[in-house]
């Protein structure tokens, strides 16, 4: 009798199952719903195969609305990114476990070289830049409006020499404004990221003798509160009053968090915008040869209106001698275009400014 | 985390009391291993015993599994330190003593320090908390609670164990750090002079947080067990207790408490070992910060497990085996305390069952 | 010996005298109410609190008063029981507070998207601005991960017991006895970390042209691990309750002892031994850490537990609560929800099965 019950149980859990299986779908047959007329509107060369790609988290909501809009189109295509992390996509392109690469920093020497090696004779690991994602300075502070901050400032507060809100550093940039007698809570990455890479670059360039912790993936500034994913801080510093931090400027608009306004090159306290931000990558240097677009921005550049934080995200790709060339350079090619950049703006990202965009699709044609 | 122990193993967790004796003398004491041996007499209308009969087959299988737990507990072992001692080795600081964790650079700086002293901070806190209201409960369901109410309740609070940790992380971080925050400002208001609620940071995402998520995570395992050995104190002890006038209280505390003291540490020490192995619940609620500071409430806060959650995603191939040695650390921590506990248990059966 | 105290001279030992004064349970509530507005009082007239200090404040008061009013009526050692008493009860109190919390907060949070769409896709092709997507890849990879490890586990831990009770014997058998205690405390993330640097970093390369490779088989061998002590250390409790004349009447009719065990024992045993692998399988379902280190987690639907990344419920509901997008919380409470209710369903019915076991102790 017991056992034809724990029978019974097991017939059901296994009928469950069964009718489980019987109806689910992966969301695959959706054509691009919802997001990005432009986006659709636009015609692309299509190519068929599939793709697996993975790497930088940075650019992994651009990848999933480019994948979504691209399979939309091209219904014999399947791309797969993974948000693995940027030295993991590094790794996967190394092994060829990868046919594409999303990274955070361009390939090392070395790196360059194992790929190269991978990639075959006469075929180069090429650095696309792609996606260009400027980095917001967020804080939550009750009716303190458009706050105005420089590099050094910036770099004392978050290496924890400036501690209070009301601090004469901030008071004399911020005239007018009430600052409160609060200690400001900073708030950073727990986890590895080529955020704080790319932030902490931008401090250590622009404010040389205020912060002397270098730039690495890893937090290295002592004090703060740490969270994991640029979710996780927008979530601290939306709960926490006094708070500051930085993360992609679509973490703050998802979140809703006010951005503070950061003084430039040019000496202008400038407002985070995808224009801004575009200006800011605009000064940037390509350091590679040829189609190997690797990128040396200059965090004090004097062009008016520039956003100085940007993070700059690359593909990581074989230029010749993939036998997925066809779907790589057709996928790129509308990553590339125009309306595949003109996508990624609501998710706050930034567009590629022009003459680098240039570069970039010549990049792209060159894959064979 | 693992496990709590299930409600088997609280029989031996009190000592096997009537049931146990009753269950080995029922079970083992017939068994007939020793039938390899012929027969004394009348054997021969038994079969002829083949080399390799099912008897064997079967009783080989058995053996393999019962020896695949010590099997498994040594490959642990064995694997966790072949891929530690490379990271440790590439290590540039001191793995036992440098505070921070930077594995994944071109020369790997990590070391244990700041994280374990976490480990053990947000566990003893937690079981500050917990083990006074665990007893409490265990008491209350043992000796003060009617029947009626003392089963339901007692199965709640198992379902409470049933709970998985992500959930208990979930519900920290984003519906208990606000009243966390607000009792640490009031801490911080008041007695700001004690070091732990110093500080002028903000708070909430902190020590006191995990603690707490902590205390109500171990709070089932500690009281239904505690609450198993208090149901097991012989009823004469009891009764003599109250007929010498000793009131409720008084035959708690001269009957219950010592009777159940040693399954009570046990319950404790296992309760310990499930807190410092806890991971997604401290890495949803703490502040993941690498230091080492006597304050509770300020955000910050960090434990071996919840960094191995938290950093395994971004790392490398030296910073994977920096994450393993540190699960090395949390499995000698663990074994160590496990093994307590259980030493304790199994030495007072040993003592009940001679006695017996 | 306060009796001894009592006895004056000149008392007449009439039932009255010889029992000792009651409290009232009126005066009992009075200071319970007392103590509440002292507490209150106390608190909001010098804002030193909230409501949370002014009980804990009241509670104090109470136990001091009751020793105070206890201790007139019916004497020192009564207080003190008074007093030990209602602490216990708030003990009670207090623990229910979190539960009751957990499980409102669940339901209230839980329920927004609890439809169909929810379980019926996955997070494939969901960018960070679409409210829909689901969990059906997550409740693919559970079952089928918690599947596997449940058959891997099962006859490893039965055939363990059996060992245990039939025919373990001396020191290896009490020290395979006392290790799978100690196994029932590993961490998960131990376990995790060991199927890391054995199946995934050591052996999957060779399966997988000598790339390590996350898959939901990984995630299955790391909860076997963690469910195989407890199968065998509450199987082992259910074979020893079976009587022994029983086995007795099996031998005595010529059944060789591996037939007794299987024909005999274990359907004996076997509700019992339901109860406890059901138990099991409930905690392995809600357990997240090993398989955020060697399953990896996806967004898309993977029926192949050996090949690739998989997720699982408890997975799912950790990525989505570290999520940028808006919509990532209420899908993380819809799969908590579904979670603890997939294993309290397991955990009820092992129960309610334990209960009609006959077997008991």
């Amino acid at each position: 009798m017991k056992l034809q019950r724990s029978g019974f149980l097991a017939g059901i859990a296994l009928t469950a199952a069964i009718a489980l299986a019987a109806c689910g779908s992966d969301n695959t047959s959706e054509p691009a719903a919802g997001g990005n007329a432009s986006g659709a509107a636009a015609s692309i060369a299509c190519a068929s195969g599939s793709l697996t790609a993975q790497g930088s988290t940075a650019q992994a909501n651009a990848m999933s609305q480019w994948i979504k809009d691209y399979q939309g189109q091209c219904a014999d295509a399947k791309i797969d990114y993974q948000g693995t992390g940027s030295g993991a996509g590094v790794q996967a392109i190394i092994a060829g476990t990868a046919d594409f690469a999303g990274s955070d920093s361009s390939l090392k020497d070395d790196e360059q070289t194992q790929a190269n090696a991978k990639c075959g004779a006469g075929s180069t690991a090429l650095n696309i830049p792609m996606v260009v994602g400027p980095i917001a300075v967020v804080y939550n502070l009750q009716g303190v409006d458009g706050l105005q901050l420089d590099a050094p400032t910036l770099a004392k507060i978050f290496a924890g020499k400036i501690t209070k809100w009301n601090d004469p550093a901030i008071a004399s940039q911020n005239s007018g404004a009430s600052l409160p007698d609060q200690p400001i809570g900073t708030v950073h990455r727990s986890d590895e990221s080529g955020t704080t890479d790319n932030f902490t670059k931008y401090l250590s360039k622009a404010a040389a003798s205020d912060w002397t912790f270098g730039n690495a993936k890893a937090w290295k500034a002592p004090g703060g509160t740490g969270a994991k994913g640029s979710d996780g801080v927008a979530n601290a510093v939306k709960s926490t009053p006094g708070s500051l931090a930085y993360v992609e400027k679509s973490f703050m608009d998802n979140s809703g968090l006010q951005g503070a306004k950061l003084k430039n090159g040019a000496g202008e306290y400038t407002e985070l915008t995808p224009d801004s931000a575009g200006k800011g990558i605009a000064g940037a240097k390509v350091t590679g040869t040829g189609n190997n677009l690797k990128l040396d921005i200059d965090y004090n550049a004097t062009t008016p209106g520039a956003w100085p934080a940007v993070l700059t995200t690359y593909e990581i790709v074989c230029d010749k001698g993939s036998s997925k060339a066809a779907l790589l350079k057709s996928f790129f090619t509308y990553t590339s275009s125009a309306a595949g950049q003109a996508s990624l703006t609501d998710l706050g990202y930034a567009p590629l400014p022009a003459e680098l965009l240039t570069k970039v699709q010549a990049a792209v044609a060159s894959i064979s | 985390m693992g496990d709590y122990p299930s409600r088997s193993d609280n029989a031996f967790a009190g000592g096997t009391g009537v049931t146990g004796r009753h269950a080995r003398s029922a079970g083992t004491g017939v068994s007939p291993s020793s039938y390899q041996e012929p027969p004394i007499g009348g054997g021969g209308a038994l079969p002829q015993k083949a080399r390799f009969s099912m008897e064997s087959g079967f009783r080989g299988l058995s053996v393999a599994a019962g020896a695949m737990v010590l099997v498994i507990i040594v490959a642990i072992a064995v694997f966790l330190i072949s891929k530690a001692i490379p990271a440790i080795n590439a290590d540039h600081e001191n793995f036992l003593t440098f505070k921070t964790w930077f594995p994944n650079d071109a020369q790997p700086r990590f070391g244990i320090l700041a994280l374990g002293f976490g480990t053990v901070l947000t566990s003893v806190i937690a079981l500050i908390m917990a083990v006074p209201v665990a007893l409490g409960i265990a008491l209350f369901l043992s000796h003060y609670a009617p029947k009626r109410l003392a089963t339901p309740l007692g199965f709640a609070i198992d379902l409470l164990a049933a709970v998985p940790s992500v959930v208990f992380g979930l519900w920290g971080r984003d519906v208990f750090l606000e009243p966390v925050r607000e009792f640490s400002g009031w801490l911080n208001h008041y007695f700001s002079w004690i070091p732990l609620f110093g500080g002028d940071g903000p708070f909430g995402r902190s020590i006191l947080l995990g603690s707490i998520v902590l205390a109500i995570m171990v709070l089932p395992i500690v009281t239904s067990l505690s609450r198993e050995v208090f149901q097991q104190t012989p009823g004469m002890n009891e009764e003599a207790a109250l007929a010498l006038g000793a009131t409720k209280w008084e035959m708690i505390r001269t009957s219950v408490l010592p009777y159940g003291k040693p399954g009570v540490i046990a319950a404790v020490m296992l309760g310990l070992g499930r807190a410092l192995g806890e991971t997604i619940a401290l890495a949803l609620t703490l502040g993941a910060v690498f230091s080492i500071s006597p304050n509770i409430i300020q955000n910050g806060g960090n434990s071996i497990a919840a960094n191995i959650a938290n950093a395994f995603g971004e790392a490398n191939a030296t910073g994977r085996g920096a994450l393993i040695a540190s699960g090395l650390v949390l499995f000698a921590i663990t074994l160590v305390v496990n093994i307590a506990a259980r030493a304790i248990i199994h030495r007072r059966r040993e003592f009940r069952d001679s006695a017996a | 010996m306060s009796l001894l105290n009592q006895t004056d001279a000149d008392v007449v030992m009439t039932p009255q005298n010889i029992r000792t004064k009651k409290l009232p349970v009126a005066v009992n509530l009075l200071v319970a109410v007392v103590a509440l507005g002292i507490g209150f009082a106390l608190t909001y007239g010098a804002s030193i609190g909230t409501w949370v200090l002014a009980v804990v404040i009241a509670l104090i008061l109470y136990l001091v008063g009751i020793a105070v009013v206890a201790g007139r009526i019916e004497g020192r050692r009564a207080a003190r029981n008074r007093m030990w008493q209602a602490l216990i009860y708030a003990a009670c109190v207090l623990a229910i507070i979190p539960l009751a919390s957990v499980v409102w907060t669940l339901i209230s949070k839980g329920a927004s998207r609890l439809d169909a769409n929810f379980f019926n896709t996955s997070m494939n092709n969901i960018s960070a601005r679409d409210p829909n997507g689901g969990a059906y890849h997550a409740i693919i990879g559970t079952l089928e991960q918690v599947g596997i490890a449940a058959l891997l586990a099962i006859p490893l831990g039965v055939l363990g017991a059996i060992y245990l009770v039939e025919y373990g014997k001396g020191k290896f058998a009490n020290t395979v006895r006392f290790f799978v205690d100690v196994m029932t405390g590993i961490p998960s993330i131990v376990a995790g970390l060991f199927v890391l640097s054995f199946w995934v970093l050591i052996v999957s390369p060779w399966f997988n042209d000598g790339e390590p490779r996350f898959s939901g088989f990984a995630a299955s061998l790391a909860l076997t691990v963690l469910m195989l002590p407890t199968i065998v250390r509450s199987t082992e409790e259910m074979l020893r309750l079976v009587p022994g004349p029983l086995r007795e009447g099996a031998y005595a009719l010529g059944v060789p002892q591996w037939k007794t065990i299987t024909k005999v024992v274990l359907p004996t045993a076997l509700p019992g031994i339901v109860t406890g692998v059901m138990l099991a399988i409930a905690r392995a379902a809600g357990e997240t850490a090993p398989v955020l280190l060697v399953a990896g987690g996806a967004a898309a639907i993977n029926f192949d537990p050996f090949n690739g990344n998989q997720q699982s419920l408890s997975l799912f509901v950790y990525q989505q609560a570290g999520d940028a997008s808006r919509y990532a919380p209420a899908r993380a409470w819809t799969a908590a929800l579904t979670l603890v209710a997939i294993v309290l369903i397991l955990t009820i019915a092992a129960k309610m099965l334990a209960r009609r076991n006959k077997l008991t102790r």
